[in-house]
């Protein structure tokens, strides 16, 4: 388990003696954690030890077993409203549509984050994802690498305290390594944070706390 | 009383206490099934007009309220789940939901064998056996959906959704179907409203009414026992319990 | 809270016009069930004349739960959905906003049919003008209370059967009441009483469904 850190008066997001039974398994119980602004936190463990189900119950979408999650102290489930609106999720499945551009599929997620649509920012977040000329073209005819940029323009258009993160890293090339690195980096120094697993040793800089699921 | 009920909530406490309520509840319901049956089918006297047939009421009417009655209580358990998320709710209502569906099945089979020789047919679309007919329904589409939904914790959520909209849709079922009925037949006075019921045949049926309703509750204790022991294996007092065992 | 209304709302119509492909496969399937009558049972005009208004609202019926299917799958598939239920805006809303989206699209389509299946089964007029009104009034009962079933059985595969299982029973008091208001419309009786029941029913499901089928969703994407 990670120490908390006592820099930063209070942690942000707190999390209680979480346990996680899916069917007949149990994944993880017992699980006690904070984590304070400008932190990231990368959950490790084998496959199957629940780190989705982790990040899930975190964002919100699953229930725990037993145990809470609590940000700035209460808990998330009494406050959805105002926890999403702080919170960025980046699942297995991207939640970009196919059917629509890039462009659309920010507009989108734009309207229901209730943020007044910025030609400007859209276009920059769409460059800096390096889809700039496939603002328009149907997300279906883009590749696995460039969908996951265009999650991650959402990411950039709709600013969030917390990112959660499952394996942001996968089908991306070299280049789109780097860009989630640079974009965490840039996160974590505004005093943001953001919870991810990844199988690629990927190292970002700054102040990292780790938690494996596998100890028990 | 709160304080009964958030302790009668743990797994633990519940499967204690219920263990010491089943046997006397058991006996109850013995004893009250025998004295009804006795006064029912012996003491009463026959219908003047229906004879002796009349007699398959002492079942029909008490499992008809029962598949009401469990249905309303499953509803009752389902909303406590949903918003306090107590556990030993969600674990009643999956227990109670094949017997609701086994007292609707049993009112329409009597219902259907006492409609043999009052109409001559084996099946009229009477309005309360037809109303019945979909309570079934709405049972089955219950237990359907949680035997679909592996977790069981989503399961008996997703359970107390569909009850819950089931609770408010089974008055506008009701109210429909009976209206539909007297569109279609006019209205005859059914079987079973008797404008007034002999001391003699109320007395049996309060007794089979009280009976159902304790078979009830032993079966359902029963049954959520195993269902709590299940659920809750992996904790410390049930591996006690079982560890304890081959020990003794 | 409105914009977000709408912009799902322009969203799912933008979605069906790029597949207007599949729009007609829910009408063609309500026009066949309804074309199988004659041949199955007699093509006797009083006959059909009799049965029509239970033909043309049990078509309606299995079109409506046929269509709505797909309303929340291609959502789930590809994380929409999750990201729907992560907005700050109140789930219900969006969900409203969905199912509304989806009757312009299927249910609006079947009352423009209607007329057309009425006169196959030799339907006098004025029970096509109340065969209209019950189906204006109807059909996003329908897909009110159909969504509840499909937000539960969202994630499941094989769901199909299992959805009509559940929301059947609850299309009993609308199948009631709108055939027997094209009934008692043939016959020249009329049908105030039954449009007031059907309305005041989709008034009911307009503010429960909404929070059913929001509840159901963040159930069923655990």
């Amino acid at each position: 388990m990670p120490s908390p850190k006592p820099t930063n008066t209070k942690p942000l997001l707190t999390v209680v003696d979480l346990e996680c039974i899916r069917g007949d398994n149990l994944l993880f119980s017992g699980l006690n954690f904070s984590l304070y602004e400008g932190q990231l936190m990368q959950v490790e463990g084998a496959n199957g030890s629940g780190k989705t189900s982790l990040l899930r119950i975190l964002a919100g979408l699953s229930r725990s077993s037993e145990g809470q999650v609590l940000w700035d102290g209460e808990d998330i489930l009494k406050q959805r409203a105002v926890y999403f609106a702080q919170v960025a999720y980046l699942g297995h499945t991207l939640g970009v549509k196919t059917d629509l551009s890039p462009l659309e599929n920010l507009k989108i997620a734009l309207a229901l984050a209730s943020i007044p649509f910025d030609e400007v920012a859209v276009f920059r977040a769409l460059e800096l994802t390096g889809l700039a000329g496939k603002e328009d073209v149907p997300a279906r005819s883009l590749s696995a690498g460039q969908k996951q940029r265009v999650a991650l323009a959402r990411l950039l258009v709709c600013p969030a305290k917390l990112w959660i993160m499952d394996e942001p890293f996968t089908a991306l090339d070299v280049s789109g390594v780097s860009l989630v690195r640079d974009l965490l980096e840039n996160h974590l120094q505004r005093g943001n944070m953001a919870v991810l697993t990844s199988h690629q040793a990927v190292e970002v800089r700054g102040d990292v706390v780790r938690v494996n699921l596998s100890d028990g | 009383m709160w304080q009964f009920l958030h302790k009668m909530a743990s797994p633990k406490y519940f499967y204690d206490i219920s263990g010491k309520w089943i046997p006397w509840l058991g006996g109850l319901t013995v004893i009250t099934l025998l004295a009804g049956l006795y006064y029912g089918l012996v003491k009463a006297p026959p219908d003047y007009q229906q004879g002796e047939s009349y007699r398959i009421m002492f079942i029909h009417v008490p499992s008809a309220w029962m598949s009401m009655f469990i249905y309303v209580l499953m509803a009752m358990w389902s909303g406590i789940n949903l918003i306090w998320n107590i556990k030993l709710a969600d674990v009643m209502t999956v227990s109670s939901a094949s017997l609701g569906a086994s007292f609707t099945l049993l009112a329409l089979v009597t219902g259907s064998l006492w409609g043999k020789p009052m109409w001559g047919a084996w099946w009229v679309w009477d309005a309360r056996l037809t109303s019945e007919l979909i309570l079934l329904f709405l049972y089955l589409g219950y237990i359907a959906l949680v035997s679909a939904i592996e977790d069981r914790r989503t399961a008996a959520r997703a359970g107390g959704v569909l009850i819950l909209v089931g609770v408010v849709n089974i008055p506008i079922i009701h109210y429909s179907v009976e209206w539909w009925n007297t569109l279609h037949q006019g209205p005859t006075v059914t079987k079973f409203d008797k404008p007034s019921i002999h001391l003699s045949m109320l007395i049996p049926l309060l007794i089979m009414a009280v009976s159902f309703k304790l078979y009830y509750l032993t079966v359902v204790l029963m049954r959520a026992r195993t269902e709590v022991l299940d659920r809750e294996r992996r904790s410390a007092w049930v591996r006690e319990l079982f560890g304890a065992k081959p020990a003794s | 809270m409105l914009q977000a209304f709408n912009a799902m709302m322009k969203r799912d119509l933008l979605l069906a016009f790029r597949h207007r492909g599949e729009l007609a496969n829910p009408l063609l399937f309500f026009f066949m069930i309804v074309t199988l009558f004659p041949l199955g049972v007699s093509p006797e005009v009083v006959l059909l004349r009799k049965i029509a208004p239970g033909v043309i609202w049990i078509a309606a019926l299995l079109a409506a739960l046929f269509s709505l299917e797909s309303l929340f799958r291609s959502d789930f598939e590809d994380g929409a959905l999750e990201q729907m239920l992560l907005s700050p805006q109140p789930l219900s809303v969006l969900v409203l906003a969905k199912v509304l989206a989806h009757w312009l699209v299927s249910g609006l389509p079947m009352l423009l049919l209607a007329p057309l299946l009425g006169l196959l089964l030799a339907m006098p007029e004025r029970a096509i003008a109340a065969l209209e009104l019950t189906l204006a009034i109807g059909t996003p009962l329908l897909s009110l209370i159909g969504a509840i079933g499909v937000a539960l059985t969202v994630g499941l595969r094989r769901g199909g059967v299992l959805l009509t299982l559940l929301i059947m029973p609850l299309y009993i008091p609308v199948l009631i009441f709108a055939t027997n208001a094209v009934t008692a419309a043939a016959a020249g009786m009329p049908i105030a009483g039954q449009i007031y029941f059907l309305a005041s029913l989709l008034v009911l499901a307009l503010t429960l469904a909404p929070l059913a089928i929001a509840a159901a969703l963040r159930i069923s994407v655990s």
